[in-house]
Order: C-alpha cells, then sequence, then structure tokens
C-alpha cells in the first residue's frame, strides 16, 4: 500500500494543482480566464425570488367537455340517430340513445380513429371512458385524457410565462414544469416580486364583444361587472373578436383627451372581422372583456378597417404597460396560483455568504489546530489533505456548474468536521499495529489494509443519506446534500491518494525512527 | 479499558425514559413547525430606525387583521421575524404588511426575506420530509443487513430511532422551529450517527472472528475500547465545525446546527450504548458471523 512510482506522484500532483486552479478560478473573472465554468450561487445566497405556479386545470376541462358535447351533437344529427336530454353533469357528457343504437354508437366511440373520441397510441387509451347504463351514454375524461389535457396546458402556460416575465426583462429567469400542473418561476436578483406575480395572476383572456338591450340574443347574453366593480352591463356571448388576433399593443398618451391608453395592432382575419362589426354595429357599444371584467365599453362612431384600434378605461402608465404586455404576450389556458414564494433580498444573500465564510474558515483553523496537537507531523499531513480536499470539493461544483446554496456551505463545513475521520481510522490503525509490529513499513501497511472496510461502510451510510435528501428534498436542501455526497467522493480520493502519499514518502524516509506515530 | 458494559443495564434506563419522554412530548406537546411544514408567510424585517421594536410591530400587525402572527428578534437587534399563520394564503398578504407598515409605523423597512407557502404545498413537504426520514431508516436497516447479520441491523437501527427520537423530542421540548432544514439534520444525524456505529461494529465483528473463547458482553466492550480514540476525535472535529456554525453562521442555520449538535452527541452516545448492547443481548457469537460466510 505504502510504494508510489514517480509516474503516480506526478499524476496524482498534477490532478490536485488542476482542481486548485479550477476552485480558484471561481474569484476570476470569467472572461480572463480558462475556464467559464463558476459556481452558481443559490437563491438564499444571492437574493432573488422562488415562485411555485399551479395551473388550475378546472376551467380547460370543462371548456374540454363543453366541446365535445356540441361534437357530438353535430355527430348524432347527422348521422340521423334520435338523442336526448345531451347534458354535462359531474364533470360527465351525458345522454340518451334509442336502444337500438347503442351499439352502433358504442362502437363508433370506440374505433380508433374516431375523431370524437381520439385514440392515443402511446398511453393505449382512448381520451374519454365510455359506460353505458341501459340507454344512456356516459362520457367521463380517462386518465390519460386528463393527463394529456393537463401536459398541454401546462405546455402552452409554460410557454405565456416565459414570455412574460421576458418582457418584464429580469436578469436570468429560469422557468421549468414540476410534475403536470405546476411551473417553477426562479427569479434570481428580483427582490420585490409584485409586479411579476400580478401579471402572472392574471389569465388575460380578452374579447370583444357587444352590449345587448336585450336577453334575446341568439348567443346568449351574460351579465359582467365594469372593472370599477360599481357599474354592470349585459354583454353578447358572441365573441366578435379575442386575444389571438392581436398583433401588438402598446401604451399610448391619446393627445385629445389627455388619458393614458392602449392601442392595438390586429391580424388579417381580426381586421377583417372588427371592420364588419363596425360597419353593422354604429351606435351600439362595443364591451371590452378582460378575464370577465367589462374594461371599458366605448359607442362605435365609425367603421375601423384600418385594424388599429385603442382601448381606454382609466389607465396609470404603469398599468396600462402592463396591460400591453399581458396583451403581447398572448392568454393563459387557464388560471395560475402562487402556491409558493420565496423571496430573499439581495443584502441577507450577501450577510449569508459572509457567515458562512467566517464560519468555514473558524471551523476549518479549529479542526486543523486539534489535529495537528493530537497528530503532530501526520496531523500536519491530515491537514493538507483536508486543504487539498476543500478544494477538490468546490472544484468538482465548479465542473459541475451546481448551485451553493446557505445549507450547501452547512454541508462544506461539516465535510471538513467528518472528512479527517477517515484519516483518524487509519492513523489509529496503525498505533495499534505499531505496537504489534516493529518494521514501521508492514505496520503502516497494515493498518491502511485493516482500517479499510470500516472507512467505506461509514461512508457509504453518509452517502446513503445524502442520495435520499437529494431525491426527496427541495430548494436550498438539496444544494445541502450535493456537497456533503460530493465531499463524501473528495474525501475518499484525497484520503487514500494523497495523505497515503504523503505518509509513505514520510515513513520510507523515517523507517528506522521509534514511536513513528 | 473502561468497562462500559458495566453501566448498560443504567444507561439502557436512561435511554428508555429520554425515548418515553420524548415520545410523550410528540403527542402531548407536539413540535413548532415552520411555515414549509404548516403553511403561512413568514418575513424577515431589517428596520433601519432604531424606534422600532418588537411591541410597535406587535401593535401595527395586529391592526392589519392578518389572523395569527408571532413576532421575536431575529439575531441582530434591528431585525425581527415575523410569522403569519394564514390558512387562506391568497399571495396578498405580504402586499398588505408593505402597504401598512409604511403608513403607521413610517419608518423605513428593509424586507430582508419573505416566504409564502400554501397549505397545499406545506403538506406536501410535510409529507416528502417524513417520507425521507423513513426511507433513510429503511436503507440503513437493509444496508446494514446485507454487510453484517440482522442482528447488527437491528442495534443500528434501534440507535439511530433513539437519536432521531430523542432529538425531536428535544425541538419539542423548547418548542424550537421544524423546517426543511431541520429535517436535512435529522438525515445528517442518520447518516453520521450509523457512521459511528458501523466503526464499532466492523470491530466486534473482526474480534469475534479472532477471538472465538471471549464472551460478546466482553468483546463488545474490547471493541468499544479499541475504537474510542477515533469515536473522540471524530466527534470533535465534527463538532468544532458544528460549533462553528452555529456560532457565526448566521441566524438562519442555528436551526440546523443545534439539531445536528445533539444528533452528534447522541450518535455517539447511542452507538456505544445502545447499538452494542443489543448484540449483547441477541447473543451475538461467532456462530453468527461464520454463518455469513457459509451461505
Amino acid at each position: 500500500m505504502l510504494y508510489f512510482s514517480k509516474l503516480r506522484i506526478t499524476l496524482i500532483s498534477l490532478v490536485t494543482f488542476f482542481f486548485i486552479y479550477i476552485a480558484l478560478s471561481n474569484l476570476q473573472d470569467p472572461a480572463n480566464s480558462f475556464i467559464s465554468k463558476r459556481i452558481n450561487l443559490g437563491l438564499d445566497l444571492q437574493g432573488g425570488s422562488y415562485l411555485l405556479l399551479e395551473i388550475d386545470n378546472d376551467p380547460v376541462e370543462i371548456q374540454k367537455l363543453q366541446n365535445t358535447t356540441t361534437v357530438i351533437r353535430n355527430f348524432l344529427k347527422d348521422k340521423k340517430i334520435n338523442f336526448s336530454d345531451l347534458r354535462i353533469q359531474n364533470k360527465s357528457i351525458k345522454f340518451n340513445i334509442p336502444k337500438n343504437d347503442t351499439d352502433l354508437v358504442e362502437a363508433y366511440f370506440l374505433d380508433k380513429g374516431n375523431e370524437i373520441n381520439p385514440y392515443y397510441n402511446q398511453y393505449k387509451s382512448h381520451q374519454f371512458d365510455i359506460i353505458i347504463k341501459d340507454s344512456e351514454f356516459i362520457l367521463s375524461l380517462s386518465k390519460y385524457g386528463l393527463i394529456e389535457i393537463k401536459t398541454s396546458s401546462q405546455d402552452q402556460a409554460l410557454e405565456i410565462v416565459r414570455r412574460r416575465v421576458d418582457e418584464v426583462g429580469t436578469n436570468e429567469p429560469n422557468i421549468i414544469k414540476r410534475g403536470n400542473n405546476r411551473i417553477l418561476v426562479e427569479l434570481p436578483g428580483l427582490d420585490d416580486p409584485m409586479r411579476i406575480k400580478s401579471l402572472l395572476g392574471k389569465t388575460a383572456n380578452l374579447t370583444f364583444r357587444f352590449v345587448t338591450q336585450n336577453n334575446n340574443d341568439t348567443f346568449g347574453a351574460e351579465i359582467l361587472q365594469f372593472e370599477d366593480n360599481e357599474n354592470e352591463a349585459l354583454v353578447s356571448k358572441r365573441i366578435i373578436l379575442n386575444g389571438e388576433n392581436l398583433l401588438d399593443a402598446q401604451p399610448q398618451m391619446n393627445n385629445q383627451t389627455n388619458e393614458t391608453v392602449v392601442s392595438f395592432t390586429l391580424d388579417r382575419v381580426g381586421a377583417k372581422r372588427f371592420g364588419k362589426a363596425t360597419s353593422t354595429g354604429v351606435g351600439k357599444q362595443l364591451a371590452i372583456v378582460l378575464d370577465g371584467k367589462i374594461v371599458s365599453a366605448p359607442t362605435i362612431q365609425s367603421v375601423i378597417a384600418s385594424g388599429n384600434g385603442q382601448i381606454s378605461g382609466n389607465f396609470t402608465f404603469q398599468s396600462a404597460t402592463d396591460l400591453a404586455l399581458l396583451l403581447r404576450s398572448g392568454a393563459l389556458p387557464a388560471p395560475l396560483n402562487i402556491i409558493e414564494e420565496r423571496t430573499v433580498g439581495p443584502d441577507l444573500g450577501q450577510d449569508s455568504i459572509n457567515n458562512g465564510i467566517i464560519a468555514l474558515m473558524i471551523g476549518f483553523l479549529l479542526v486543523i489546530i486539534f489535529m495537528f496537537f493530537k497528530y503532530k507531523i501526520f496531523g500536519l499531513i491530515a491537514n493538507i489533505t483536508l486543504l487539498v480536499n476543500l478544494f477538490f470539493l468546490v472544484g468538482i461544483l465548479t465542473l459541475f456548474g451546481a448551485t451553493l446554496t446557505l445549507p450547501g456551505i452547512a454541508g462544506i463545513i461539516l465535510t471538513v468536521g467528518m472528512a479527517v475521520d477517515a484519516n483518524v481510522l487509519i492513523f489509529e490503525r496503525i498505533k495499534e499495529e505499531c505496537k504489534k509490529e516493529k518494521n514501521n513499513i508492514i505496520a503502516f501497511d497494515t493498518g491502511y489494509v485493516k482500517s479499510k472496510t470500516a472507512i467505506i461502510d461509514a461512508n457509504i451510510t453518509t452517502l446513503i443519506a445524502a442520495i435520499i435528501l437529494f431525491l426527496m428534498g427541495s430548494g436550498p436542501v438539496k444544494g445541502f446534500s450535493v456537497t456533503l455526497a460530493v465531499g463524501i467522493f473528495t474525501t475518499l480520493f484525497t484520503v487514500y491518494f494523497i495523505a497515503r502519499m504523503l505518509t509513505s514518502l514520510y515513513v520510507v524516509k523515517n523507517k528506522e525512527k521509534d514511536k513513528l506515530i | 479499558m473502561i468497562n462500559f458494559n458495566k453501566f448498560y443495564k443504567l444507561f439502557n434506563l436512561i435511554s428508555l425514559s429520554l425515548v418515553i419522554v420524548s415520545i410523550l412530548l410528540l403527542f402531548f406537546k407536539g413540535l413548532n413547525f415552520g411555515v414549509d411544514f404548516k403553511g403561512g408567510t413568514l418575513i424577515e424585517l431589517r428596520a433601519n430606525d432604531k424606534d422600532i421594536n418588537v411591541t410597535s410591530l406587535r401593535q401595527s400587525f395586529s391592526k392589519m387583521n392578518l389572523g395569527d402572527f408571532n413576532v421575536k428578534k431575529f439575531g441582530n437587534e434591528n431585525d425581527f421575524l415575523i410569522k403569519i399563520e394564514k390558512k387562506d394564503t391568497s399571495a396578498n398578504a405580504i402586499e398588505i404588511v408593505k402597504k401598512e407598515l409604511t403608513s403607521s409605523i413610517g419608518g423605513s423597512f428593509n424586507f430582508r426575506r419573505v416566504e409564502n407557502v400554501g397549505p397545499k404545498v406545506s403538506a406536501e413537504l410535510l409529507k416528502s420530509g417524513v417520507i425521507a426520514i423513513v426511507l433513510s431508516l429503511a436503507a440503513m436497516l437493509f444496508y446494514i443487513w446485507i454487510r453484517f447479520e440482522w442482528q447488527f441491523s437491528l442495534g443500528a437501527i434501534l440507535a439511530l430511532f433513539h437519536d432521531v427520537i430523542i432529538t425531536l423530542g428535544f425541538f419539542s421540548l423548547f418548542y424550537l422551529e421544524i423546517n426543511l432544514s431541520i429535517v436535512a439534520a435529522v438525515l445528517t444525524i442518520v447518516g453520521y450517527s450509523m457512521n459511528d456505529t458501523v466503526v464499532i461494529f466492523d470491530r466486534v465483528r473482526e474480534n469475534l472472528i479472532k477471538f472465538s473463547d471471549i464472551k460478546i458482553f466482553e468483546l463488545t466492550n474490547i471493541s468499544i475500547n479499541e475504537t474510542l480514540s477515533r469515536t473522540i476525535i471524530t466527534s470533535v472535529t465534527t463538532l468544532l465545525a458544528l460549533v462553528s456554525i452555529y456560532l457565526f453562521g448566521g441566524e438562519i442555520l442555528k436551526g440546523f446546527s443545534l439539531a445536528m449538535i445533539m444528533g452528534v452527541v447522541f450518535g455517539t452516545y447511542s452507538s456505544i450504548y445502545i447499538a452494542n448492547p443489543i448484540l449483547v443481548k441477541l447473543r451475538v457469537s461467532q456462530k453468527t458471523i461464520l454463518k455469513e460466510d457459509t451461505d
């Protein structure tokens, strides 16, 4: 165990210097350094906001059921099948069919090529589960139908959230999916997420609809409130235009009224529809409805064929800017709820870094003083190993571009305390062997061999704890498990290569000495 | 040589009573769950005005109608920690607080940290925390079973159980907050305590093979003594690191390092006074080990 060839010594030294260089490169400006990778600071250290959003898929499911109901109605009419009582109840579509037609309809719904109830090859399942009771059909979304809806609304929501966050222009946001109905938004450096939260809290579903006077509108009508929550108006359910027809939206000062407005530009289809609606509706009120509330309901003065228009409605410049932003980025498929929020101000982050570094230095100092007094020359070897271990740990975290959190720093300090354990185990074993064996080299050799199983078992148990913590933990705690786990590997490497090499060089030179350790 | 085995009975009794007291505390007093596990809002404030104190903050918060809340100093003279137990976390609490505080006290504030956890998320975090701890215990049980024998595995797991329960009992007794980092600490304790036990067990196994004529009662004592200096040195260095985190690592890491310090002390103790007596009780002998080789 004690023999090290020149080649091995050179290799170990090279690896050591490599990691020391990488670890130290964190202090350099990435632009002038050989390696551009750096340890990332977690939100708890650099300050920033963490938002976990949950998509409320209920409206999407209901929309899906409503659309399917319409398709079924048209299909049954088309096929001249008598049906009755087509309705949505308890998140299922129900309808009745004469007894002798049930087989025909069932066969259609279960056909793999049909359009109403699509078949997903990858899941081996239809979108809807069908139950037939006597002559009543009950269609409810299957497990995979629900997953399909959730993943598609998550994909859409992710895109819209990204656009909105990008529009605000924060520093390198991190936006990722969590599960199948959540989105995680990390905003480094942002210490007041209020604006982003209010932007993400709005669905931004924009529609242009006529205000009607009576309930006899062919498409139905509903009473909607204005944004001030005081006035209300009866608005037709017929949608003339919606947000999808918008090409651009910008806040603007209206020079005539001295009011802040949002001006918009429509796409070709939108402009055509808008022109047609305004030409037939001169004198009528056109309600601009955002998320179920009327922003304003101007009276149409003349035909607007250019596809340009303005929305007015008691805006401040900020609220007009936000509305324009929302309209540009598009509507969310479903409402989002913020279910978890963590924000750390930049000064607390800096304090945490300072405290962490002070604790690390003091902890390190205490440990090396203790080790030196306990083992003298071998304590020095253990201390050099510990220092190199720290460089390895920081170096590996750098190479992985790992994220360092405050608990992560605690993990590094803890590694300092626990890393000497392997050397202690070896040194204590060697002491025991020295009592029985006069030959120093044999005693050291045996000490290394016999302590091996204890060291490996002891480290694997800590590694198991770290892995479970990594799998189950979230956010900053994950950072702790990473440093703990990497610390175990660097400890084993430094103890078995660097400490052993230094020990062997010393022992071989002083093999005749009594009471070496 | 220290006769650890002379005190097996005494310390077993002490451990048993500590565990029972801890379990009673956990049942009747319960744990002080932080916002991570109970949901609600946490705000860390730094006041730039010297006149602001806990009383004045409490007064202004009671006017906000936010439900149950708790104001306390947090480390520094001008730092405060406010916890609001709002059941329907409509994410607006923070905005209300920001607005109301400036209008009622007027002094300039610095919001150093804001955490808002909804009831759904806190329930999930609690669940995954419990699963993580149970899973780690199970994994250790399994690992020791593979590496040693089931008697060793049982001894180790009871020692772990002992450490975790007493640490949680301590947190319950002083009503210290349980948050995500405490779960991390508990898991690390599991790893550390195991680490300590394994080193002694490893020696017990070695000695079992070496000496067929020494009874396990003596043998555990010999093994504990042989590994004692290592046990002490490693505990000391680990404690040095942890005390350094506790004293200098800032307020946020205080609970974490305290739990770890407890865990290291009890982990070291339990390796000697829980794990080893169990080997004695289960009458582990050379046969137990050699059976492994014939399998």
